[in-house]
C-alpha cells in the first residue's frame, strides 16, 4: 500500500543567538527533509542607509559601529577609509598600524564570538561558548583602554584614530598574543576532533565552489569552499602588503570548513598583530583634516575584508556636508543568499548546525 | 560513520581539558564585593558641563549625532555669549564622544568615570555596622545616602577621554590578564 504524502510549512527560528526575533526560516518540509526554504527578515527596520543622508560625514561614524556590532573596529576602518578617498587623505604611518592592529583585534574577536555561537547552536552551551567569551573579554578590554568603550567603538576618523594607544596597551596586547596560540590549540583539542562535532559538522551543508562564487558569499564561507580569496592579500588595502600570514581555505565546503577556516583566522590574525606590533612606528595619529567636510562630487566603492567577509561602503558625495547616498555592502545579507543551497536536502535537524556556520549579524542584515 | 570509530576518545580529551583548569587562575569578578578599574578613558554614563570654562560656542549641541544637547544662549552685557540653559538627554545620548573632541576650550566639557547609576540596599544592614566579613564590607561600601548622590557637577568623577590631563591621575585598568585569584584578593584586603 503506499501512503499519501504531502509536503508541510513550518517556520523555524529565532534560534541563533544574533537573529533575535528579527529573522525566522519558512521550510517547506517532506517528512523531515527540507525541499524549500524561505528566509524572512526585514524586521529591524533602522533604515540606517537613509538616516545616514541626513547627517553629515563625521557623524556618520557612531552609525557605522552599529551595522555589526560584534566587528565595529572594522566597520569604521571600511567607513573612514571610503570618505578618506572622497578626500584624498593620507593616514600618517602610525595610525594606518593602529588601525590594522585593532581591525585584527576585532576579527578575533568576531571570530571567537562566531565559533563559540555556532557550538551553542550544535547543543554545546557551556563549555565552548564561555571558553570563547573568556578570550573574548581579554580583547575587548584592550578596546576599552584604547578607546573608552566595549562594544560600539567610535575610535576612527577620517585621517587617522581619534587618540593615540594608551602606553599601557602594548605590553598588555603582548601579554595576550603570547596566550592566545595556546587557547587556540586546547580549543583545537577540544574540539575539532571531538566525534560530536565531527558528526554535526563534517559533510554537512556542503556549498559547492561554482555555487559560492555566483551567491557572491564572501569572507568564511566563500574561503570554506576552497576559493582563496580575501581582500587583504588580492586587493591590498591600508598596509597589509607588509604582513606575512596566509589564506586558510577549506576542502568541500561544509560547515566543518567554515569552522576550521575561521579558527585557523585566529591563528593568522596573531601572525599579523606580532608583526605590527615589531614594526609600530612613531608619530603622528592624525592627518590635517577639518573638522566639517565638504567632499567634492564623486563616488567611491571601498571595501575591507571583515570576518563575515568583504565589507564595503559606497559613498556619493555631491558636494555639501552630508553624503547624497551612502550604501553598504554588507557580508552577513550576502552570504544568506548561499543558505538556501546548503539547506536543500538535509534534514532539520541539520538547519541549526548549517546556519549557525555561516555567522551573521542581523544588525548587518537590516540596515 | 567512520567519525564514530572512536568513540569515547573526545569525551576523555574534553575531560582533561577541563582538569587542567582546575590549578588555572579565576577569571570571574564577584561583583560588587569585588571590582575592576575601569578604562581610565571610560566613555561613562555620565556628561560633565563645566560652566566657568564655556565659551558657549555650541560646538559640542553641532557635533551631536542624536541631537541630545541643547543650549540656549544669549548676549551678556559685556557682548559676551553667556549659556543661560543647558540640557543633555542621557535617554537618546548613544555616549560617543563627539561632543567631547568638539569642544575648542578642551576643558568644557567631560565624560563620566562612571558606569553605574543604581544604588543597592542590603536588606540586612542597620547602621554603620563594622565587621571583617565580606557581607559586612558590602553593606557598608554599596549603600550611598543621599548626600552623596546629589553631588555638584564639580565633585563628579570625570573620565579621561580626550582629557590626557586627567586620565594620568586616575588608577590604571584592571585587566584579566593581570588578574589575581578571587581568594588572593580578599586575603590582601584582609578579609579572610
Amino acid at each position: 500500500m503506499v501512503l499519501k504524502t504531502e509536503h508541510y510549512v513550518i517556520n523555524v527560528g529565532p534560534q541563533h543567538p544574533s537573529t533575535h526575533g528579527v529573522f525566522r526560516l519558512r521550510l517547506t518540509l517532506d517528512g523531515e527533509v527540507i525541499v524549500d526554504v524561505e528566509p524572512i527578515f526585514g524586521y529591524l527596520h533602522r533604515g540606517m542607509e537613509k538616516i545616514a543622508e541626513g547627517r553629515n560625514y563625521t557623524k556618520n561614524i557612531p552609525l557605522t559601529d552599529r551595522l555589526d556590532y560584534l566587528s565595529s573596529m572594522i566597520n569604521n576602518q571600511a567607513y573612514c577609509m571610503a570618505v578618506e578617498n572622497l578626500l584624498n587623505i593620507t593616514v600618517p604611518e602610525r595610525a594606518q598600524y593602529i588601525r590594522v592592529i585593532m581591525a585584527e583585534l576585532q576579527r578575533m574577536a568576531s571570530h571567537l564570538a562566531g565559533i563559540g555561537f555556532f557550538m551553542n547552536d550544535i547543543g554545546a552551551f557551556s563549555t565552548p561558548l564561555l571558553y570563547m567569551f573568556r578570550e573574548r573579554e581579554k580583547i575587548v578590554e584592550l578596546f576599552d583602554m584604547a578607546c573608552g568603550q566595549r562594544l560600539n567603538y567610535n575610535y576612527m576618523r577620517f585621517g587617522g584614530v581619534s587618540m593615540d594607544l594608551p602606553e599601557e596597551f602594548l605590553p598588555a596586547l603582548k601579554k595576550l598574543l603570547d596566550g592566545m596560540p595556546g587557547f587556540i590549540n586546547e580549543y583545537d583539542k577540544l574540539i575539532s576532533t571531538n566525534e560530536i562535532v565531527l558528526v554535526r559538522a563534517k559533510g554537512v551543508g556542503i556549498l559547492p565552489k561554482e555555487l559560492a562564487v555566483n551567491a557572491s558569499a564572501a569572507g568564511p564561507v566563500l574561503r570554506g569552499s576552497g576559493i582563496k580569496w580575501d581582500l587583504r592579500k588580492n586587493q591590498p588595502y591600508s598596509i597589509y602588503d607588509r604582513f606575512e600570514f596566509d589564506i586558510p581555505t577549506g576542502e568541500i565546503g561544509d560547515t566543518y570548513d567554515r569552522y576550521a577556516v575561521r579558527l585557523e583566522e585566529i591563528r593568522q590574525s596573531v601572525r599579523i598583530l606580532k608583526q605590527a606590533i615589531a614594526q609600530l612606528p612613531a608619530g603622528e595619529t592624525m592627518a590635517k583634516v577639518s573638522k566639517l567636510i565638504r567632499p567634492p562630487a564623486s563616488e567611491t566603492y571601498t571595501a575591507v575584508e571583515g570576518p563575515k567577509g568583504e565589507l564595503g561602503f559606497f559613498v556619493v558625495a555631491d558636494g555639501s556636508e552630508n553624503p547624497y547616498r551612502w550604501h553598504v555592502r554588507a557580508p552577513s545579507l550576502i552570504n544568506l543568499t548561499a543558505l538556501k543551497e546548503m539547506l536543500l536536502g538535509w534534514k532539520v535537524a541539520d538547519l541549526m548546525a548549517i546556519f549557525g556556520s555561516i555567522d551573521i549579524v542581523m544588525g548587518e542584515v537590516d540596515r | 560513520m567512520p567519525s564514530l570509530n572512536n568513540f569515547g576518545e573526545g569525551l576523555l580529551r574534553g575531560l582533561k581539558v577541563t582538569l587542567n583548569h582546575i590549578g588555572r587562575k579565576w577569571i570571574t569578578v564577584q561583583y560588587p564585593e569585588q571590582r575592576l578599574n575601569m578604562s581610565r578613558r571610560i566613555r561613562g554614563t555620565d556628561i560633565i558641563w563645566d560652566r566657568e570654562s564655556c565659551i558657549s560656542c555650541r560646538a559640542c549641541e553641532r557635533a551631536c549625532p542624536v541631537q541630545c544637547i541643547s543650549m540656549a544662549v544669549s548676549r551678556g552685557e559685556d557682548k559676551k555669549l553667556k549659556t543661560d540653559d543647558i540640557t543633555v538627554d542621557l535617554g537618546l545620548c548613544i555616549f560617543c564622544g563627539l561632543c567631547i573632541e568638539s569642544c575648542p576650550t578642551g576643558i568644557s566639557i567631560y565624560l563620566g568615570y562612571n558606569y553605574t547609576n543604581t544604588t543597592h540596599r542590603c536588606s540586612t544592614f542597620s547602621g554603620a555596622k563594622t565587621g571583617n566579613t565580606p557581607s559586612d564590607g558590602r553593606c557598608r561600601e554599596i549603600v550611598r545616602s543621599n548626600d552623596e548622590l546629589l553631588v555638584d557637577d564639580a565633585a563628579r568623577p570625570r573620565s579621561g577621554y580626550y582629557r590626557p590631563e586627567i586620565s594620568s591621575a586616575l588608577p590604571p585598568q584592571t585587566l584579566l590578564i593581570d588578574q589575581t585569584t578571587y581568594l588572593e584578593d580578599l586575603r590582601k584586603r584582609g578579609l579572610k
